[in-house]
């Protein structure tokens, strides 16, 4: 039997190995680290500030997202509530997190309603995100002058006066395509040409604590589901053992 | 039981009314199973279990979800986000899903590797493979339900393989969707599919299956019958009663199922995004394709077998075949040995050519078309296919090992 298994894990063993590699630029990865809350307070200011005139996070709540980073009901309404009903009323704290602009007023001035972000770093993934926010660059071919190298803009950069304004390092490559040298040109890196209010550096860490929130906002309930799922294996743990050895009792007599 | 009538109190009461003590005999107390039951032996009364954990979720679920084409989504959002433990009774149910069908194709693997289809024990797998049947149609049904953009687009993949029928396709597709496209009405259908319809019958065949399998009695891993030899009281010699030896002992197999169901729940829901795919996080949108259309992975294989060939209405064809030739699995063994234990070196290396095909179809059944992997597929299919032919032709004049006349 042991034969057949090495041949099978063998014939299936060239099925793995075929990947699809990335090519864009930047390809960054990141760990979210989940317990930094001053880092997710951050990224939250960055979102209502910048993200939230377009797009909503219309499955979360304002309140909730207080409770989980550790902000209370008057510091959300004062830092991160900016958005007002229909009647010109303040946004209340339990409500949901919807965008300043109306969807009609989107579809208006867009043709299209803005994506809801509450679970785009499901959708995604963080490193997606981390690397996209960090790719806008100058191209006045475009028409918003701009263009983004992990995803042919879609939108404009709202974070340039953060991140300021940076220019595409491209090489030229060769592909031979049936027989023809095809050439084409890629992303290498990144120049700053106008720097931003704030460093590399700074704004790197912007975009981390913006991911971070957004991962945050994906899936609010994670930590609750980590930290039951613990107990319920431990308590599983246990069970075994006692269910082990009353097994082992009742067929100590069947040979 | 003429004895139970006689006895007093609730269970006399109760006996003389409905078969309550008999059935709990004839089942589990005094349903003989033979004693060498080993590993692939835990699989049914999982599946039993995981059953049990999808009826309980999805009843819960169904008090929050709405079946409607603008709420569908927003629906499981705040089934998540708002419902007290809500993301729990969504994450048991999606994992469990996929749970279900690990439980069963291990199950059925079981029953291929033991002979457990084989005479007298047709009808058990006819009911195994209906369920089976049903199950598929359940997790499609119910996969449109979260209505993101791989519920929508799965849905309009598999749907629109009933248009390469001739003649009836195109209204037959129809006729199914209740829209031209994808739609609410499709959504409200498959809903009531998914909770009342396919259930009903889904236990139904459960107890059908429970039913003969419990006449004929339970094959074993040396696929020979315990009813040969009895003792005096008429019970098999090397049957022990399953209650309470294989209840305690399907318990450990439950509790060790619950860790790594709890693993996946707790601290892996998507599972890479095989369990939870992440274009489903998205919102179902019938003017955007997805770039990448795969079907949950326990489709992939028949979806890796449809994409082989070149010709639509032959892929249709070939992949309901496929499904098919698992019904006739009895008919076309003509072996009389049942055990892997006792048969050919032949039977052992077309049954590794089964599960290597099996699970390389799978793989690449979620990975985006290329030549290679068209070529792949297309040499897993006839291996998939091969396991049937080769099993008709080896089993006629098989070079068996002697096979045991009792359970050592």
């Amino acid at each position: 039997m042991n034969k057949v298994l090495i041949i099978v894990a063998t014939l299936l063993s060239p099925v793995m190995a075929w990947g699809v590699e990335s090519t864009t630029y930047p390809n960054d990865e990141i760990e979210i680290d989940w317990d930094d809350k001053a880092s997710m307070q951050r990224g939250a200011r960055t979102f209502v500030n910048y993200c939230m005139s377009c797009h909503s996070a219309a499955y979360s709540r304002y309140n909730r997202v207080g409770q989980d980073l550790g902000i209370s009901d008057e510091q959300v309404l004062e830092n991160l509530v900016f958005t007002t009903d229909v009647n010109g009323e303040k946004t209340k704290v339990g409500e949901l997190m919807k965008a300043t602009m109306t969807p009609e007023y989107a579809e208006k001035a867009f043709g299209v309603v803005p994506l809801d972000l509450s679970l785009i770093a499901r959708s995604r993934g963080v490193n997606w995100l981390y690397n996209y926010l960090r790719a806008f660059h100058v191209d006045e071919s475009n028409p918003l002058g701009m263009d983004n190298s992990v995803l042919p803009v879609a939108m404009p950069h709202v974070l340039v006066e953060l991140q300021g304004y940076q220019k595409a390092k491209k090489v030229t490559r060769v592909k031979r395509i049936n027989n023809k040298d095809v050439e084409y040109e890629v992303i290498v890196g990144f120049d700053l040409i106008k720097p931003g209010s704030q460093s590399k550096a700074e704004y790197d860490q912007t975009v981390y604590d913006l991911v971070g929130f957004l991962d945050y906002l994906s899936e609010p309930y994670r930590q609750t589901r980590i930290d039951v799922g613990k107990g319920v294996i431990i308590f599983l743990l246990i069970f075994l053992v006692l269910v082990y050895f009353l097994k082992k009792e009742f067929w100590k007599d069947i040979h | 039981m003429s004895d139970n009538s006689s006895k007093n109190g609730i269970m006399g009461w109760i006996d003389a009314r409905f078969p309550l003590t008999k059935m709990w005999e004839e089942h589990l107390s005094k349903y003989y199973a033979p004693k060498n039951f080993n590993f692939w032996y835990f699989f049914g009364s999982l599946a039993l279990l995981v059953l049990v954990i999808q009826i309980v979720t999805g009843i819960f679920l169904t008090m929050h979800y709405k079946p409607d084409g603008d709420l569908a989504f927003i629906s499981v959002e705040y089934i998540m986000r708002d419902v007290d433990w809500g993301w729990l009774i969504r994450y048991l149910h999606s994992t469990g899903s996929s749970a279900f069908f690990i439980v069963v194709y291990l199950h059925m693997f079981r029953g291929v590797m033991y002979g457990s289809y084989q005479k007298p024990r047709e009808l058990i797998w006819l009911f195994g493979m209906f369920i089976y049947l049903a199950l598929m149609a359940e997790a499609f049904m119910g996969y449109l339900l979260p209505w993101g953009q791989m519920s929508y687009w799965g849905a309009q993949v598999i749907i629109s393989l009933f248009g390469a029928i001739p003649v009836i396709g195109d209204d037959l597709t129809l006729w199914i969707r209740g829209d031209f496209v994808i739609a609410d009405a499709t959504l409200h259908r498959f809903f009531a599919l998914h909770v009342v319809a396919v259930p009903l019958v889904l236990i139904m065949l459960v107890v059908m299956h429970i039913l003969a399998l419990h006449e004929v009695g339970s094959n074993n891993p040396e696929g020979i019958e315990i009813k040969k030899y009895k003792d005096e009281d008429g019970n098999p010699l090397d049957g022990i009663p399953f209650h309470p030896y294989y209840s305690v002992k399907d318990l450990v197999g439950v509790v060790v199922f619950l860790i790594l169901f709890s693993v996946v729940v707790f601290f892996m829901p998507e599972m890479g995004g095989y369990f939870l795919e992440h274009a489903n996080f998205v919102p179902a949108n019938q003017y955007q394709t997805p770039e990448h259309i795969a079907p949950v992975w326990y489709f992939t294989p028949y979806y890796a077998i449809l994409r082989a060939v070149p010709d639509k209405l032959i892929g249709v064809i070939l992949m309901f075949a496929a499904i098919f030739m698992l019904f006739i699995l009895p008919w076309i063994d003509r072996g009389k040995v049942h055990s892997i234990r006792y048969r050919s070196t032949s039977f052992k290396w077309l049954l590794a050519m089964l599960v290597v095909s099996f699970v390389g179809l799978g793989y690449l059944g979620a990975l985006p078309l290329s030549d290679i992997r068209t070529f792949f597929a297309r040499v897993y299919s006839i291996g998939y296919f091969g396991f049937f032919l080769g099993l008709w032709w080896i089993s006629k004049n098989e070079k068996t090992k002697p096979v045991p006349e009792r359970i050592q």
